[in-house]
């Protein structure tokens, strides 16, 4: 568990170091604000449902941005072997790097919060909700950053990586959709599947087992298939 | 300084092997790298482990650290098995990779505390230890630059002190001097020495010389097997076979004579004429110039050159025998 700590430690003064976390951060408050102000004042509306829909949406994009880096750019430069040198394990090295991933954008959230404060202020606002759908966002933050961070175990390009990041969350991302094209019959698997459904749930404040079971499953298991891959050496 | 930073580990309890391996074999694929390695290493010992391109020094060094699976057998860094108790054998290893990848935008010192802090060094002892690192390798001008702007020595020495932040009880360094001018070659190779007074290390390079400056021990490996082993002036000698070079006057007796006739003698692998070049003073005439290799472990045939010039008559004008170098070993062990 230290290393998992050394290492998240590392990637953040790492990020902290370099554009793509403030582009992240900026660009997540920059089109999250925008939005929110446009509904408040528009439609005079007072929930943070719109807020809620749009961020799965951003984070497809800015997670793999997050991740893309991580891991492929240890083996592009070699640098896993100096690294795995020390005293520390895939696991610790994974789940650091993906701690460091999901501390940027749960500093892109934290300002968000002064939304339902400032509606908790024009009205009554049920905070039930409002708690059950940050959690969800959190665990969506960090399944999208397994998902990515998975794909740039893989490759030591970090364009594959973005890539490949999007061609595994894309799919788990419209995956309801396409859902609704099949007999009714047969949506009950896709609709599971479905990245933005549990999320869905969790915005109404309905906190149920099976969509954190879901979120969780999938996280530790693309850690897990990601520490897989860096025990996988030979391919240089 | 150097004394501060690194203990003396071997004199310790538990006198065992730091380094034992044992029929080591790696495949890549359809490559055999390595195929059953055996040796071991005492505790002190400065191991030189040499070997032409692609014989598998980088390979069998990475799996001493655990980076890679053997396909077969089994290796054990202070009584530590590579791969079942990996964590406790890196904690015992320095190691200095290949070309020491490092990342570019680290400085030394962000560098030099992250690994200070995975190795959980004592924290009221860490500034301490880097400090005597950097001094030690020589870092402090840099120590807030960015690695990738470092000339290649530097690289190198920050691997080093990387290597060196623990007191580690063995030290792997892969090729640490390559690519480096002759001057940054000495200050490293003075530092090694050092370092050698004090610890357990595997020092794999190409440059012999380095070895015969440095190293109690070589181990010459080619195609991932063992080739020699020993101290290096006794493998010179054994492996290289001694020399002599001998002028000769043969009386009645004419050059092939001489020749058939050395060849007859025990312990004698090959004879030929050389040519008459003195380095100055002109040989006699009817002199004849010859040299004559010993067979691999027939360390001194002085005794019988000489009788064997007594009982033909000639007069032996010169016995010389020209040390045999690690160059020499390398190149007969490892050439194809
Ligand atoms: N990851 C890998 N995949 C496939 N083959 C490999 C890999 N690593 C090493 N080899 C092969 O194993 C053999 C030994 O390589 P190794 O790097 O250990 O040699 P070396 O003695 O360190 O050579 P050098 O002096 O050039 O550093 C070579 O034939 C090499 O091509
Ligand atoms: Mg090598």
């Amino acid at each position: 568990m230290h290393g998992t700590w050394v290492i998240a430690r590392r990637e953040l003064a790492s990020y902290s170091a370099a554009p793509v976390a403030y582009v992240t951060v900026t660009v997540f408050l920059g089109v999250v604000g925008y939005a929110f102000f446009g509904q408040v004042f528009s439609a005079g509306e007072t929930s943070l449902r719109d807020f809620f829909a749009l961020c799965p949406r951003l984070f497809l994009l800015l997670a793999p941005a997050l991740t893309m880096r991580l891991l492929a750019e240890e083996r592009r430069g070699k640098t896993l072997e100096v690294l795995l040198a020390l005293p520390i394990t895939e696991w610790e090295v994974v789940l650091g790097k993906h701690l460091a991933a999901l501390v940027v954008l749960a500093v892109a959230l934290l300002p968000t919060l002064a939304y339902p404060l400032a509606l908790s202020q024009l009205g009554e606002l049920d905070w039930g909700p409002v708690t059950a759908g940050y959690l969800g966002l959190l665990l969506l933050a960090a399944t999208y950053l397994a998902l990515g961070l998975l794909a740039s175990s893989w490759t030591s390009s970090q364009t594959l990586a973005l890539v490949g990041a999007l061609a595994l969350s894309l799919p788990l991302y419209v995956v309801g959709e396409l859902a609704e094209l099949l007999p009714p019959s047969q949506r009950e698997l896709p609709r599971f599947l479905d990245l933005g459904r549990h999320f869905d749930n969790l915005a109404r404040g309905i906190v149920d087992s099976r969509d954190l079971v879901y979120y969780l499953t999938l996280t530790f298991g693309c850690l897990f298939l990601a520490t897989r891959s860096l025990e996988q050496r030979e391919r240089g | 300084m150097i004394q501060r930073l690194l203990t003396d580990t071997y004199p310790a309890a538990g006198a065992g092997p730091m380094v034992q391996v044992r029929k080591l074999s790696k495949h890549f694929g359809r490559v055999q790298a390595l195929r059953e390695l055996t040796f071991e290493l005492r505790r002190g010992e400065v191991l030189g482990f040499l070997g032409p391109n692609g014989a598998g020094k980088t390979t069998t060094l990475r799996l001493l650290t655990g980076y890679l699976r053997p396909t077969s057998g089994q290796a054990l860094v202070a009584g530590y098995d590579v791969h079942e108790q990996s964590l406790e054998v890196r904690r015992q290893l320095g190691v200095v990779s290949e070309d020491t990848p490092l990342s570019p935008e680290m400085t030394p010192l962000e560098h030099l505390q992250f690994v200070a802090e995975l190795r959980r060094i004592d924290p009221r002892a860490r500034e301490q230890r880097i400090g005597d690192a950097v001094e030690v390798c020589g870092l402090f001008d840099v120590l807030t630059r960015a690695t990738g702007e470092l000339s290649k020595g530097l690289r190198q020495r920050v691997g080093l002190a990387l290597a060196l932040l623990h007191d580690p009880a063995i030290l792997l360094l892969d090729e640490p001097t390559s690519g480096l001018d002759p001057n940054q070659i000495r200050e490293l190779r003075e530092l090694i020495r050092a370092i050698g007074r004090h610890k357990t290390v595997i020092l794999s390079t190409h440059v012999l010389s380095e070895v015969q400056a440095t190293c109690s021990r070589v181990l010459i490996i080619s195609d991932g097997e063992i080739v020699a082993d020993g101290e290096p002036h006794a493998l010179a000698a054994q492996h290289a076979g001694a020399s002599y070079q001998l002028l000769v006057e043969g009386g009645h007796e004419d050059g092939a004579a001489i020749v058939a006739a050395l060849r007859g003698l025990p312990g004698v692998e090959q004879v030929a004429l050389a040519p008459l070049v003195g380095a100055g003073a002109m040989p006699p005439r009817g002199a004849v110039s010859v040299s004559v290799r010993a067979l691999p472990d027939r360390t001194d045939l002085r005794r019988e050159l000489f009788c064997c010039a007594r009982d033909h008559g000639w007069v032996l004008l010169e016995l010389h025998r020209p040390p045999a170098t690690l160059e020499d070993v390398f190149r007969r062990l490892t050439a194809d």
